[in-house]
C-alpha cells in the first residue's frame, strides 16, 4: 500500500502530491480501536478513585472554598466551542467527500479554516497575558508525574505523588499533540490557501516550488488524518462518565468544591494565583 | 504536449450484447473498466497512453441503446443513438429542434456518424493541460497548469472555477439541460433518473469528473418531457474553426413566448464552467418582460455577473453577453 501519492511534473521531477486517503481511513480506524481498547480496559479494571473518606476529610479542612470553582472562563469556553466547531467543520468537509458525500466543500473547508485561525492566534494571546501560559505544558519536571500517573492508571492505587494542577496530565499531553498538529495544518493551509481562489488572497501557484508544495499538500493530509484520531479520542473522552466534570465545566465554566479537591492539588492549583481561573 | 504514441495498451475486451450483461460486467471490475461508447473519447486517452484501464467496455453491440422513441409527447433517446440520428431523427426535429441542431454543430459529419448521445455528455474536460497527462487537480494533483500567470487558457472557464478551469466541451448537454431533460442511469439492478442539470458536477463537488457517473454506473436513456415540446428555441455555437471544433462558448435557450411577452424560459451556456452553466438569473430576470432590446440588454448584463476571467479568455465575457442578446432576441444577426 502506497502512503504518499507521487507525480511525475511536466518538468519530470518526481514530486508529492497527496497523502493516500487510505490512511483517513487507518485514522479512523485506529481511533475507534482505540476508543474500544480503552473503553474496555475501563470497564474491566480497577481504576483509582480519591477515597471518598479523604475528600469528605479535605472539604471539613477546606470549608472557606465556596461550593463553585470557575474552571474556565467565559473567553475561554467561547474559544473552544468556535475552535470546536471550525475543527468540526474542517473534518467534515475535507473527509466526507472521500466517503462518498459529494458538495462543494473547498468553501466551506477554508473559511473554516480561516476561522481555525484566528481563533488559535486569539487564544495564543489571551493565554500569554491573561491566563498562566505554563499551566497546560508538559516538560521534564513533570516525567515523576507522568510515571505515577500511568501506574494509577495500571491499577496501582496505593502509589502515593502528586494530584494534578488545572489541568490533568492527560489534558497537558492532548494539548501537545494538537499544538503540533494544530500548526503544522494551519501554516499548510494558509499557504494552500494561495493555490486556490478565494476573497482573501490572490492565486500565486508559483510562490513555492513543485516539491515544497509537495510537502505542504502532504503535510496538511497527514496533520488532517492525525486529528481524525485526535478528534474521536477527544469526543470520546468527554464523554466518559468519570470525565464528565471537564466537560460539564467547559460549557459552565465552573466545577463543584468536592471536584476540585478530588482530582486537583489544591497547592498546584491554588485559587489566589493567575491561573485563569477563579473562585466564584 | 507528450509524444502521441498511437498504439494502444493493452487491456481485456468486452463486447456485451444486452445492457445486463454490461451491468454485470460492470459490477465485476468496477473502477478498472473503462465504458465505450462511440469511443471519440475514449481513443484519444488510450492512444495517448494516459489512460490505461484493465478493462474496456464497448457498448456498440447493446442494440437497446439505440434509438429514438416517443415517450408521451417527450421522447426518449437510447445513450448510444449517434449522433447523427439525434439531429435528422423527425420526433427530435418536429419536437425539440434545439436538440436537433445542436447535435448538428457538433465536431464533423464523420464525428456525429460514430459518436453518441450517451457519450457526448458524457465526454471528458478536453483542457490540454490535463489531457497530456500532467499532474493537474483534475488528474489527482494538487495544481491546476491551466489557472497560472503564464498559462495558455484561452478556452478555459469564466464561471464557478474551484482550483480546475477545465470547461464541459458538450454541446447537446446545454439543450438537454434548457429542456429540462433527465438521465436514466442503471447501476446494478437499480435504475435512478437524475435531472440533467444535476449529471453534470463542478470541480467543488468532485474535481476528477464532469458528471456525476461512478465507476459501475451506466448511462441508459435520455428522456426530454413534452413541456418545452414546439417552443421558441435558440442554439448557437462559437468556435475556432466552424467545419470541425469544440464550443469555445455555446448557449441553448428555449422560450414560452406569449405574444410579445417571455412567459417563461431556461437558458444554458456552456464552454464557460466545468458543468453547462444555468443562468437562473437571467431566466428570473426576463420572465413576464417583453422581448425586446432593452429585456436583451438587462439580460445580458446579469448573465455575466460573477465571471472571473483568466490571462486569455476575458473575450468571454462579451460573448456571452452577446449570445444571450440574441438568444432573447432569436436572430443570430443580431449584433448590437
Amino acid at each position: 500500500m502506497d502512503f504518499l501519492t507521487w507525480a511525475r511534473s511536466p518538468w519530470g521531477d518526481n514530486v508529492l502530491t497527496h497523502i493516500s486517503w487510505s490512511l483517513f481511513w487507518a485514522a479512523l480506524v485506529g481511533g475507534l480501536l482505540f476508543l474500544l481498547g480503552h473503553g474496555g480496559y475501563m470497564l474491566f479494571s480497577q481504576h483509582r478513585h480519591r477515597d471518598p473518606a479523604e475528600v469528605d476529610r479535605m472539604e471539613a479542612e477546606h470549608k472557606g472554598l465556596p461550593a463553585k470553582i470557575q474552571r474556565h472562563g467565559m473567553v475561554a469556553r467561547t474559544f473552544h466551542w468556535i475552535m470546536a466547531a471550525s475543527m468540526l467543520t474542517l473534518l467534515f468537509t475535507a473527509f466526507l467527500p472521500i466517503v462518498g458525500v459529494q458538495f462543494a466543500w473547498v468553501q466551506w473547508h477554508w473559511i473554516a479554516g480561516t476561522v481555525l485561525t484566528a481563533s488559535i492566534l486569539f487564544h495564543v494571546i489571551h493565554a500569554t497575558f491573561f491566563l498562566d501560559f505554563w499551566s497546560i505544558w508538559v516538560g521534564p519536571k513533570d516525567i515523576p508525574e507522568i510515571k505515577i500517573e500511568l501506574m494509577r492508571e495500571m491499577g496501582r492505587e496505593d502509589i502515593a505523588g502528586p494530584r494534578p494542577g488545572k489541568y490533568p496530565l492527560g489534558n497537558r499531553l492532548y494539548h501537545l499533540a494538537v499544538v503540533v498538529a494544530g500548526l503544522v495544518v494551519i501554516i499548510s493551509g494558509v499557504l494552500m490557501m494561495w493555490r486556490v481562489r478565494t476573497s482573501l488572497t490572490t492565486r500565486n501557484p508559483y510562490m513555492l516550488s513543485d516539491i515544497t508544495w509537495g510537502f505542504t499538500y502532504v503535510a496538511h493530509g497527514l496533520m488532517g488524518v492525525g486529528f481524525v484520531g485526535l478528534v474521536i479520542a477527544h469526543i470520546y473522552f468527554a464523554l466518559r462518565p468519570e470525565k464528565l466534570w471537564i466537560t460539564k465545566a467547559m460549557i459552565f465554566g465552573f466545577i463543584t468544591r468536592r471536584e476540585y479537591l478530588e482530582f486537583h492539588d489544591p497547592d498546584r492549583w491554588a485559587q489566589d494565583n493567575k491561573s485563569g481561573s477563579k473562585v466564584v | 504536449m507528450p509524444p502521441i504514441r498511437d498504439v494502444m495498451p493493452a487491456f481485456e475486451l468486452f463486447q456485451p450484447a444486452s445492457v445486463a450483461d454490461t451491468l454485470g460486467i460492470l459490477d465485476r471490475y468496477g473502477a478498472d473498466a473503462w465504458i465505450m461508447a462511440g469511443g471519440m473519447d475514449t481513443f484519444d486517452w488510450l492512444k495517448d497512453r494516459i489512460a490505461r484501464p484493465k478493462v474496456v467496455v464497448d457498448l456498440s453491440l447493446v442494440s437497446e441503446l439505440r434509438g429514438i422513441k416517443d415517450a408521451g409527447g417527450g421522447i426518449e433517446i437510447g445513450a448510444m443513438t449517434t449522433l447523427t440520428e439525434v439531429a435528422n431523427h423527425a420526433l427530435v426535429k418536429e419536437r425539440f429542434p434545439l436538440l436537433a441542431q445542436a447535435a448538428l454543430l457538433v465536431a464533423s459529419p464523420q464525428i456525429r456518424n460514430q459518436g453518441t448521445a450517451g457519450g457526448n455528455v458524457s465526454q471528458d474536460a478536453r483542457c490540454w493541460y490535463y489531457r497530456a497527462g500532467w499532474p493537474c487537480y483534475r488528474a489527482g494533483g494538487n495544481i491546476c497548469y491551466a489557472d497560472t500567470p503564464t498559462a495558455v487558457n484561452r478556452e478555459h472557464a469564466i464561471f464557478d472555477a474551484d482550483r480546475c478551469v477545465a470547461v464541459n466541451p458538450s454541446d447537446t448537454a446545454p439543450a438537454l439541460i434548457a429542456l429540462d431533460a433527465s438521465f436514466v442511469v442503471k447501476t446494478g439492478g437499480q435504475d435512478r433518473v437524475v435531472p440533467a442539470e444535476d449529471f453534470f458536477v463542478g470541480p467543488g463537488t468532485d474535481i476528477t469528473r464532469l458528471t456525476m457517473l461512478q465507476p459501475g454506473d451506466l448511462l441508459t436513456a435520455i428522456r426530454i418531457p413534452a413541456t418545452w415540446a414546439g417552443k421558441a428555441h435558440y442554439f448557437e455555437k462559437v468556435r475556432d474553426r466552424q467545419v470541425w471544433d469544440f464550443p469555445l462558448v455555446n448557449i441553448a435557450s428555449i422560450m414560452n413566448v406569449s405574444g410579445s411577452t417571455i412567459a417563461d424560459a431556461r437558458m444554458v451556456v456552456n464552454g464557460v464552467a466545468a458543468r453547462p452553466y444555468r443562468l437562473a438569473a437571467v431566466e428570473a430576470a426576463i420572465k413576464g418582460k417583453a422581448r425586446d432590446k432593452a429585456t436583451a440588454d438587462m439580460a445580458a448584463d446579469i448573465a455575466v455577473q460573477g465571471a472571473v476571467t483568466l490571462r486569455h479568455n476575458e473575450y468571454k465575457v462579451p460573448l456571452v453577453k452577446a449570445l444571450v442578446k440574441r438568444a432573447i432576441r432569436g436572430d443570430a444577426e443580431w449584433t448590437s
